[in-house]
């Protein structure tokens, strides 16, 4: 065990699946001699050889071609696509190609790729470096989107997608990459994909929510604890597709629930995740649901990100406005 | 004052450009060899056999239009005049080699190996028409276009990992070279020096619009220069031109020279497609009067027959056994079971989650109804 940041966490798992399977493959802009933009791939490619681990030219579409081609000649590709607001140039391989394979050749043919992606905000990056499009690919059928919140279940669930059989796109928040360290077992070991994880236990309220907002979620329980407000955790960890089950056991547990995202309130997942309540759990319910979202503009101008993204007193307060309903 | 000075003459600049891409003809249009030296190196029996694909894809694009019109069939795009381009292409190539077809370029999938009840079912749209074996090396006809050249230079790159012996081919038509894929297609398949053969069919339109309004360019094949990679332009109405070419792109490529171009300049005698297409709207009598001319089949039937190596008879002959093989054909694709929901569903995913097995639950009912 050793305590390990989320990129720690995952250049392990990377690492350990290069070791596990010589069809494993890193590509993506300047992952290769580099490491990374941000150090993911640090020491892979002397590690694993050019042959596993490299660069490809600058060109979103044609690192998801490549996905493809190499997936069809037996590979399990695990490309990179340097920040997720560069996902509009791949947009057809990721959902008009590799999520549609298996279904169109009738199980005959599989694509096991893992799309790495960086994204998220509160680090003050350029424009569309940060921007939360997952709601986007979290509608299209084939796929699966996977965030992770921690250093533990982005190791297990880096794994777990690398050795999926079909197409995951696994979105990075880039205010986790080094914000805090967490005990991270040195082996291989893996988190399964599907499943959402209650993070913490209560029975007043259940947030449900993913990514960066799963740290300011707790931070806004531990306030409300001060209150004597319980609030229960579900971090989703796959937001497509959904673990209908899990959210529903804590909805007719608890009565009240606030969805919480980074995106913006119209970008999707939220809105499915209340949908699915509603149809499932609205007599459990003793309030309306609420949402906690970003505004419906495009993502801000980097000094705006403090006034623009959710935060954990507008959970807290959105909290309260359901408990008191 | 005018300015006198001249660091780059851009007119000879812009009139160079076309000068290294020539087209290579063999044949021509009265089937005489005008090329003798670089003759392909083909049997009796494989010129016939090439003669006979031919003669097979135009009987098959007749009865396939006919089939559409008595709603037999479903989409289809007209391969009449193409002849040479996509089968003598694909008679260079061999069975372990990867085939990425466009959505016209089916003659060339059913002769790599896909049975043409198959075809007929992706026609339609039935999954059936999209299972194929593993040891059929091509993935169903691309409907985006531009995709297939990705994903075609993918499959390159992985076959020079494996270090395979083969090659990939992936065809597109004129206007599919004004893509972002294609250009992107090309230059990654450049820079790892990938085996793969880029076909360019070069049919004047892309639908409506001729070839002119796609780019500046005088030849297609010379976007080649902007990857890097060696390109030639052919005769596509000359099966032997188009053959030898593709064979030696083929020596080319599988010998670890990286990725080829080839333009071929075709024509389609059909509209685009069958869903509503009306190319009285943007061709004229004269234009298809002189690719009429040029029709593959006539030049290769001259060709054949001063040899002495194929016969009215023959040809009639063989017509019959094609449509006979057309009509099996479709009577397997009427005997396919139709398709249920469930199907779907369970080949989504390999590992179903719950919104699917909540949904084939729920449609595993309906159709126990």
């Amino acid at each position: 065990m050793a305590q390990k940041t989320m990129i720690q966490a995952i250049t392990n798992a990377l690492d350990l699946e290069l070791a596990s399977d010589e069809n494993v493959l890193i590509f993506g802009e300047d992952v290769g001699k580099n490491g990374g933009v941000f150090r993911a791939t640090e020491g892979l490619q002397v590690k694993h050889g050019e042959d596993r681990v490299f660069d490809t030219p600058l060109a979103e579409s044609g690192i998801g071609g490549l996905s493809i081609g190499l997936a069809l000649e037996g590979f399990r590709p695990v490309p990179e696509i340097q920040f997720f607001g560069f996902i509009f140039e791949t947009l057809d391989s990721i959902a008009g190609q590799m999520s549609r394979t298996r279904y169109r050749m009738g199980g005959t043919r599989n694509m096991p790729i893992t799309i790495r992606a960086p994204f998220g905000g509160g680090v003050h990056t350029p424009e569309m470096h940060s921007d939360n499009f997952e709601g986007m690919i979290t509608q299209i059928p084939g796929i699966r989107v996977v965030v992770p919140s921690n250093p533990y279940d982005a190791k297990g669930l880096l794994i777990s997608a690398i050795r999926s059989n079909d197409p995951v796109l696994y979105l990075e928040h880039m205010k986790l990459y080094r914000s805090f360290r967490e005990e991270v077992p040195d082996e291989s070991y893996t988190v399964p994909l599907d499943k959402a994880a209650v993070t913490l236990e209560g029975s007043d309220v259940s947030i449900i929510t993913y990514g960066a907002m799963v740290r300011e979620a707790k931070k806004a329980a531990e306030n409300l604890a001060k209150d004597n407000i319980s609030v229960e955790i579900i971090d989703l960890r796959t937001i497509a597709p959904l673990d209908i089950k899990t959210i529903i056991a804590s909805v007719e547990k608890t009565g009240r629930v606030v969805i919480v995202q980074e995106a913006q309130k119209q970008a999707g997942v939220g809105a499915q995740v209340a949908s699915e309540i509603s149809e499932r759990a609205v007599l459990s319910l003793e309030a309306p649901i609420g949402r906690v979202s970003a505004p419906d503009t495009p993502f801000p101008f980097g000094q705006a990100e403090s006034t623009w993204l959710p935060n954990a007193t507008d959970i807290e307060n959105k909290v309260k406005e359901v408990i008191n309903f | 004052m005018a300015n006198n000075k001249a660091a780059v003459n851009f007119d000879k600049l812009l009139g160079d450009e076309s000068q290294d891409f020539k087209t290579v003809q063999i044949l021509d249009e009265t089937g005489q060899v005008v090329n003798p030296d670089i003759m392909p190196d083909l049997s009796d029996e494989q010129l016939v056999e090439l003669m006979k694909q031919m003669v097979w894809s135009r009987v098959l694009d007749q009865r396939a239009t006919a089939l559409n019109r008595q709603g037999r069939l479903g989409f289809y795009a007209p391969t009449a005049g193409q002849e040479a381009s996509q089968l003598a292409s694909n008679f260079a190539m061999n069975k372990d080699d990867f085939l990425f077809p466009g959505y016209r370029d089916v003659p060339q999938l059913v002769q790599h190996g896909l049975p043409l009840s198959q075809a007929f079912l992706w026609s339609r749209g039935h999954i059936e028409g999209n299972k194929y074996p593993e040891s059929l090396k091509a993935m169903p006809p691309q409907i985006i276009i531009g995709a297939q050249y990705i994903q075609a230079m993918g499959v390159a790159v992985g076959m020079k990992k494996r270090q395979s012996k083969n090659a990939v081919y992936v065809y597109t038509g004129d206007g599919g070279t004004s893509q972002g894929d294609f250009y992107e297609g090309i230059n990654f398949a450049g820079a790892f020096k990938a085996p793969a053969i880029f076909v360019v069919q070069n049919n004047g339109f892309a639908i409506s619009v001729p070839r002119e309004k796609q780019t500046a360019a005088v030849t297609l094949a010379q976007k080649g220069v902007a990857a890097g990679i060696p390109a030639i332009q052919v005769d596509g109405m000359d099966p032997l031109a188009v053959y030898e070419v593709m064979k030696e792109a083929r020596e080319f490529t599988t010998a670890g020279n990286g990725p080829v171009l080839i333009e071929t300049l075709t024509y389609r005698y059909g509209p685009h497609t069958l869903s509503g297409d009306d190319p009285t709207r943007y061709r004229t009598k004269e234009t298809d009067d002189i690719w009429l001319k040029r029709d593959p089949l006539v030049r290769m039937r001259r060709f054949l027959t001063d040899k002495g190596l194929w016969s009215e008879e023959q040809e009639n002959e063989l017509i019959d056994q094609v449509k006979a093989s057309i009509k099996e054909a479709i009577n397997e694709a009427d005997a396919i079971p139709k398709q249920k929901v469930t199907d779907f569903l369970k080949v989504t995913f390999e590992e179903q989650p719950q919104n699917i097995q909540e949904q084939i639950t729920e449609y595993s009912a309906k159709e126990s109804n």
